[in-house]
């Protein structure tokens, strides 16, 4: 099966660390964190992200960045946000978000 | 756009986990379903029981309104804000969590079940600062009339969130009718049935049942039998 590998950008270390965790718990996914704009723009140079969620903290105009970077690099690659802090919603967001592409 | 769906009780989804029996209206954990997603900003409506003593642990929430309805028992909330609180039925406890909260949830009897509905909208701004709310209301004032028990204006009747959302609680006599009005055009009203019959639009619903309309005039509301039921107006997008 092929390995999901997924961004988190949120500026709240402690929900971040809850996502990632969280997204490890799938079998092919693989999560990675960014705590900043910067550092999740640093991630993408260096790898192929299958998703990326903008999580708590990541503003519109901040998001609207990002979305239109992952556009440019690969219009495959979705990138959607994440609510509510990785409880409850985090699976059926990722799921729906690489059924519909 | 369809104009309306119907969420039969026996279509939600369920998990027991033993401490915790669920019933979602809408996708929610490892349930999935993309025809299930949400109803506008109403993204979750989870129907929960949960043991005596039992609960959930400490976990976050961000950039979500969430609110819980006690339909029977007791629940104790703690917050990462300090907030410790027990909500009844008879309250409602609304806590926005914008830029990140840690919160537990337990039912305070430590014999009985509490039953409680838990829902999140959307928030229609992003990163606020969080907040918590709690106020209560009597049975006198549901009686065959809908009482507002949330809005998007802190002046107004109930519990505020970042959301133009209104919800209301009514209980109904057999034979009693009423209308439901939308606040904004172009809204949509998600109808749960706490219990009961009721036909909403002509539409006849049991207990547990939602059904969710985009209306273009008035709701109209006949209970069958007596009946409680849950009322949300809520905005298509935001």
């Amino acid at each position: 099966m092929k390995e999901i590998n997924i961004l988190v950008l949120a500026d709240h270390a402690e929900i971040l660390e809850t996502i990632l965790r969280l997204i490890g718990n799938h079998d092919n996914w693989k999560g990675f964190g960014a705590g900043s704009a910067e550092q999740a723009f640093a991630a993408m140079e260096k790898n192929k992200f299958d998703l990326v969620l903008l999580g708590v903290g990541v503003d519109e105009e901040t998001g609207r960045q990002i979305m239109e970077h992952c556009r440019a690099a690969d219009p495959k690659i979705g990138c959607i946000r994440h609510y509510g802090g990785g409880s409850g919603l985090l699976y059926s967001e990722i799921r729906h978000a690489l059924q519909t592409g | 756009m369809k104009n309306s769906i119907m969420h039969q009780s026996a279509s939600r989804f369920s998990a027991d986990h033993g401490w915790l029996k669920s019933a979602q209206t809408f996708s929610f954990h490892g349930n999935y379903d993309p025809d299930r997603i949400q109803f506008g900003a109403l993204r979750v409506l989870n129907d929960d029981t949960v043991n005596g003593g039992k609960g959930f642990g400490r976990h976050p929430h961000d950039n979500m309104e969430i609110i819980s309805i006690p339909l029977e028992g007791t629940l104790e909330h703690q917050d990462s804000m300090g907030n410790i609180a027990v909500i009844r039925p008879g309250e409602i406890q609304a806590m926005s969590a914008g830029t990140g909260i840690y919160h537990t949830e337990f039912n305070k009897n430590e014999n009985e079940p509490v039953t409680f509905l838990q829902i999140w909208l959307y928030p229609d701004k992003l990163n606020v600062a969080p907040r918590y709310d709690q106020q209560s209301y009597s049975d006198g004032d549901r009686h065959n009339r809908f009482l507002q028990i949330l809005s998007p204006d802190s002046d107004d009747e109930g519990v505020w969130i970042n959301q133009n959302a209104w919800f209301h609680l009514g209980d109904f006599d057999g034979g009693a009718v009423t209308d439901y009005n939308l606040k904004v055009a172009g809204n949509g009203l998600y109808v749960f049935v706490i219990s009961g019959d009721v036909e909403v639009n002509g539409q006849l619903l049991n207990t547990r049942d939602g059904y969710g309309i985009w209306p273009e005039s008035p709701v109209s509301f006949r209970a069958v039998s007596d009946a409680s039921l849950l009322i949300m107006e809520v905005p298509e997008k935001w």
